[in-house]
């Protein structure tokens, strides 16, 4: 049995319905994201599973324990909120016991257990400061530690890196995993920063439009997506038309050039799909050919440089693609307009749906 | 800004502040002038001596405080209420919080009388205490448009919505949540509600007169009727009241505004 199941989960506000059928068993121990874009319902099932929304349907099982109906204040999770949340009247002390004060624990108790939260956000010195005494950054791992220090059942993280800068928000989010780990607690994340769910979970939940698009570790989430929409929120997608030549050669035709899959296809010849390409898996080549590759001739249209990696555009007929290379100051860059060949490796394009049906 | 646009403007605020000062300086030259030929504080040494004065003064205190209590008691969970679980009745809790401003405080008290006097089902009027009661919820009606006002914009300046639910969320329950999460962290908004509430109650007249109890505002007026120079030393030291209560607000505002700064 999982440690979190959400069954059937729909949530709708007067006619509105934000939340499909949505279904999703996590294991004890596991770090799993919500991934999606502004909207799509991903701090909505999040809020229910802390307390703050009632499903309309459906149920929500904590360690095998029905919750759904179960107030915010009786279940046991910790949750760190975008804003911080940070209770202004209280020092960071304070704030980090509330929740031990709240459920009457010894004093010794809780005097200790701050001091190990403290000790673990590694702010022990700022332990008599006011959150308006703080950056950001401090007062996201205060929050942190105050939301650990009830030791919940449950870690939830409602874009808790969104407000920070860049830097910080990096070497947050690396301590965040490195507690979830140590601390072995089960964590949901949401987030709409793909790079954040790439980096920190070990599966995301892709969700659009209040249903889950995909569920999977980050490697089929980015390799292989399952639907269009996946392949074009996590990562940089280019999207190409293709006609299929043969299907059980796995052969298609674009820009009137024969480009093979590398496998079966479950298509009709004659149909035209959706296919795409990542800018990292694409290269430049010079005249000759490379074995087992696609290599398709198009115009150079843009040069944009991104510091290591320069994003180079090439425009075909039927649309056109980016890719990227290193950044080699030995090595020129081509010129807007010249021609150029592309080469991929069969397995690196991915065959999305088909448009003409 | 031009000469002649800055020279207006220095004789408009010349005209307001004469306008404003000279009848108090007037008022305060008067009440010192009880001892003929000199200037003395014996108008302010008899106001002081006069037991009427200290029992109204202490009468109305008493009420300004309890008007307090009984205000935040009611209006802070009403005004949290509103703006965490029901923002679309705001526009009507407002109206409603107008109303004693719009509605003079005579017609107010003779409803009151109408309802709570001694023939009433809730004969609030029968005896003393329970018309000190009833004077209290008077006060707490006539202050209502101030304290709402203050304590809805110490909600407005806090997220309300995310602390309630980081508090419920670390086990909290609402009355936690209201005494130890947004009442200390609208502390200066309800000391600003507090001290506009002392500085209405404690001149106020019509209501005490009507009720007949021995409020420091029917004490005013009846000296003011009876004596010369007392009545000014009066009005004098409710305006220092004021004042005071003024000063209080503006102090415990720059304090939360410096706090918000840092």
């Amino acid at each position: 049995m999982a440690f979190l199941e959400l069954a059937n989960i729909r949530k709708s506000f007067d006619q509105t319905t934000v939340v499909h059928d949505f279904d999703l068993a996590i294991e004890q121990g596991e770090f799993v994201s919500f991934l999606g874009p502004s909207g799509c319902g991903k701090t909505t099932v999040l809020r229910m599973v802390a307390g703050f929304e009632s499903p309309s349907s459906g149920s929500i099982r904590i360690n095998g324990k029905e919750v759904t109906h179960l107030r915010a204040n009786q279940r046991n999770v910790g949750m760190v909120f975008q804003a911080y949340a940070l209770f202004p009247n209280m020092t960071v002390a304070e704030n980090v016991a509330f929740g031990m004060k709240v459920a009457k624990r010894p004093q010794a108790e809780i005097a200790s257990r701050v001091e190990e939260m403290l000790q673990l956000i590694k702010l022990p010195h700022l332990a008599g400061r006011y959150p308006y005494q703080m950056s950001g950054g401090q007062q996201q791992r205060v929050a942190l530690a105050r939301a650990l220090a009830g030791k919940p059942q449950l870690l939830l993280l409602d874009e808790p890196l969104s407000a920070l800068d860049a830097k910080i928000r990096i070497s947050l989010r690396e301590e965040i995993r490195a507690l979830q780990r140590k601390l072995g607690i089960t964590t949901i994340f949401v987030t709409h920063d793909q790079e954040e769910a790439l980096s920190m979970s070990d599966r995301i939940v892709v969700m659009n439009e209040g249903r889950a698009e995909q569920i999977g570790t980050p490697s089929e989430i980015y390799n292989t997506p399952a639907t269009r929409f996946v392949a074009s929120f996590v990562g940089t997608l280019s999207f190409l038309k293709a006609k299929v030549l043969d299907p059980q050669a796995g052969q298609l035709l674009i820009d009137n050039q024969t480009i093979r899959t590398g496998r079966a296809l479950t298509a009709q010849q004659g149909e035209t799909w959706s296919v795409a390409l990542r800018p990292e898996s694409l290269t430049l080549v010079n005249g000759h050919a490379l074995p087992d590759g696609n290599r398709m001739q198009g115009l150079v249209e843009e040069v944009a440089f991104l510091g290591s990696v320069v994003r180079i555009r090439v425009r075909f007929q039927e649309g056109a693609i980016h890719l990227d290379t290193f950044n080699n100051p030995a090595t020129a860059l081509p010129e807007r307009g010249s021609e150029v060949s592309v080469h991929f490796a069969p397995q690196d394009l991915l065959v999305l749906e088909r448009l003409d049906a | 800004m031009n000469k002649q646009s800055r020279l207006g403007a220095w004789i408009a605020i010349g005209v307001g502040t004469l306008y404003f000062v000279l009848p108090l300086l007037s008022t305060f030259e008067f009440s010192l002038r009880m001892r003929r030929g000199e200037y003395s504080f014996d108008a302010y040494r008899v106001v002081f001596a006069d037991a009427h004065f200290q029992e109204s003064f202490l009468y109305s205190t008493f009420q300004a405080v309890a008007t307090i209590i009984v205000g935040v008691l009611i209006v802070v969970p009403t005004a949290y209420w509103i703006r965490l679980r029901l923002p679309r009745l705001r526009p009507i809790v407002e109206f409603i919080t107008l109303m004693p401003l719009v509605i003079p405080a005579i017609v107010i008290v003779f409803g009151y009388l109408r309802l709570y006097n001694s023939s009433s089902w809730l004969p609030l009027t029968a005896n003393a205490r329970t018309t000190d009661l009833l004077l209290t919820f008077s006060y707490v009606t006539l202050a209502l448009p101030y304290m709402y006002r203050a304590v809805d914009t110490g909600l407005r300046s806090i997220d309300v919505r995310t602390l309630t639910e980081a508090a419920e969320n670390l086990g909290a329950g609402m009355v936690t949540i209201l005494f130890r999460i947004i009442l200390p962290n609208i502390k200066s908004a309800v000391l600003s509600g507090a001290f506009l509430t002392f500085a209405i109650v404690i001149g106020e007249f019509t209501m005490a007169s009507l009720l007949n109890r021995p409020a420091f505002g029917p004490y005013l007026q009846n000296v003011g009727a009876n004596r010369a120079y007392e009545p000014s030393a009066l009005a004098v030291i409710a305006f220092l009241v004021t004042w005071a209560c003024m000063g209080l607000i503006n102090i415990f505002g720059r304090q939360k505004q410096t706090k918000h700064a840092a």
